[in-house]
């Protein structure tokens, strides 16, 4: 696992190299700070202790918080090459790409059973990662043997997309160290504390209603619905729907996991999942993946109250 | 109970609602949660750091960037649009239902790996969807191309959300298990996995029929734009 930070490592160097040296960007010293910090924190993270890494968190902030990064303009092919290219090369363009999930899913079920000497290869929780490593690898060989290519073109490209991102690229990584922020300050407790003490309880609808509508608007704050549902299942979950009106756990925690995804598809603080598909498919409305979402988000909350409220008392 | 950790979270909202800089408003936030606990500013600091290195592995992702802007720069998305372009029964919202189904039946066998807003919906399924509506409507207008693009990224979503419960080794219906069995109760993945089916078929049918109904809001679109 260390190797593939590191190998993330290098390649944040290069993007801090190459951006450096983009003069088509007005802004270029500050996409290469930013680049090299992230650097910095794959490469080091683990040495330099946890006030050195708050720090490096606070000045990645100050540098993308502040507007310091822009994005060049110089782009290496024009539409019309990129078109002449494609009609050339054929499908065999979609190969690399399909490559990466495909050695992703094999490495995925496979490395974590190859043993070498009685150690394993991998260790089983990092097991994905370093099999979507690997199939990143390959496709990237396989890609630029295709295209005839160095490998420093291929860094180039990737630093163009990486710019082009820009600060979002590490939000979703913020966002989960916000949550651990939050656990240590006790934010999803006072939630939980309110849920339970102003709402009345009373019926079985009700607490169905409540636990479900509770995960999604927790989810929302949270970002994440495997934070909301800790909370809201000790709060409300347990004790009134399984404890008092006598409800399944199963049904409870299935569907009342899936309302707190409901939630997820509303929320900025996703940031993973709707932020940075916005960004990455270069719309200028940063929130346009939610609007779209919203609405069967709405539809299915409503289907997950019901269904809890018909399945839950009768298993 | 102290409750004001959560001006913590009324910062977060104000802050994204007010359409401030997100990094900022994260920084903000930590700091009131902080604050509000009592919690010591360097004890703070060193809690965010260590978070933020302990969940280096969410950007590792990223690692794909070189070799799909190599792929970009060798035509990949324009090869796409042409491939598809060529096919008569193809609209923008099938494709995208064929995506949505294609992502809600590989999570449900545990192949979460196989979509992705990086990996799939940016280099193919965004520009497929993108040239099937080309080939139908004639040139899109940014209104109707991010449209597009935008229920491309919800299908991803939906479908990994929806499908994924399915499976029974997933981290999320460990964690029900995990905590279900610390209140006292043992329950087999299994009986979980099998709660998560009537929400994905319900994911499906809400999701799939907006996007069968995608196909006639473009054509509305474009006769609006036209007018």
């Amino acid at each position: 696992m260390q190797d593939v930070y590191a190998l993330a490592g290098v390649m944040f160097a290069g993007f801090a190299l190459y951006s450096v040296r983009d003069r088509s960007n007005a802004r270029r010293f500050g996409n290469g700070a930013f680049w090299a910090l992230v650097a910095v924190s794959f490469l080091l993270g683990s040495r330099i202790g946890a006030v050195a890494n708050g720090v490096l968190v606070v000045a990645l902030i100050l540098i993308g918080g502040t507007g310091a990064m822009g994005r060049g303009s110089k782009e290496r092919s024009t539409g019309a090459e990129r078109a002449r290219r494609a009609a050339q090369r054929g499908n065999a363009l979609f190969v690399p790409a399909l490559l990466i999930p495909l050695i992703a899913v094999l490495g995925t079920l496979t490395l974590g059973r190859i043993r070498i000497a009685g150690a394993p290869l991998a260790d089983p929780r990092d097991v994905t990662l370093i099999a979507l490593a690997l199939g990143i690898v390959v496709a990237l060989i396989v890609a630029l043997w295709q295209a005839q290519a160095p490998p420093h073109a291929a860094l180039d490209e990737g630093r163009r997309l990486a710019d082009m991102m820009g600060w979002a690229l590490i939000l979703p990584q913020l966002l989960a160290s916000l949550g651990a922020v939050f656990a240590l300050a006790g934010v999803g407790t006072a939630v939980g504390h309110i849920a339970t003490t102003w709402l009345p309880l009373g019926q079985p609808f009700v607490a169905v209603f409540v636990y479900c509508v509770g995960m999604a608007l927790f989810t929302t704050v949270m970002g994440n619905a495997f934070a909301a549902f800790p909370v809201m299942t000790a709060a409300i979950g347990v004790p009134l729907i399984v404890q008092r009106f006598g409800g399944d756990p199963a049904v409870m925690g299935a569907i009342g996991m899936l309302s707190g995804f409901c939630g997820t598809l509303v929320t900025p603080m996703a940031a993973n999942f709707n932020i940075v598909p916005a960004v990455l498919l270069e719309l200028p409305d940063r929130n346009a993946v939610i609007k779209v979402q919203i609405p069967t988000a709405i539809a299915l909350l409503a289907c997950n109250v019901a269904l809890m409220y018909v399945l839950v008392f009768r298993f | 109970m102290n409750l004001w950790p959560l001006l913590a979270i009324l910062v977060l909202v104000l802050g994204f609602a007010a359409g401030l800089n997100p990094l900022l408003v994260i920084l903000v936030t930590a700091f009131t949660a902080g604050v509000a606990a009592g919690i010591a500013p360097l004890h703070l600091l060193a809690s965010l750091g260590r978070a933020y290195n302990g969940t280096r592995y969410v950007t590792l992702i990223w690692l794909i960037l070189p070799v799909i802007g190599l792929l970009e720069h060798e035509g990949l998305r324009e090869r796409a649009r042409t491939v598809i372009g060529r096919m008569r029964a193809a609209t923008a919202g099938r494709i995208i239902l064929t995506y949505l189904a294609l992502r809600q039946i590989t999570a449900a066998l545990g192949l979460t790996s196989l979509g992705g807003p990086a990996q799939m919906v940016r280099p193919i399924v965004a520009p497929m969807a993108e040239g099937a509506a080309e080939s139908r409507l004639g040139a899109l207008s940014e209104r109707m191309r991010h449209l597009v693009r935008a229920y491309a990224a919800s299908a991803d979503n939906v479908g990994a959300f929806f499908g994924e419960d399915i499976f029974i080794a997933i981290a999320s219906i460990l964690l029900i298990k995990g905590f279900l069995a610390q209140s006292g109760y043992d329950i087999a993945p299994f009986r979980l996995s099998m709660w998560a089916i009537p929400t994905a078929l319900l994911a499906f049918a809400i999701h799939g029929a907006r996007l069968w109904r995608l196909d006639a809001k473009l054509r509305r679109m474009a006769r609006e734009e036209r007018s």
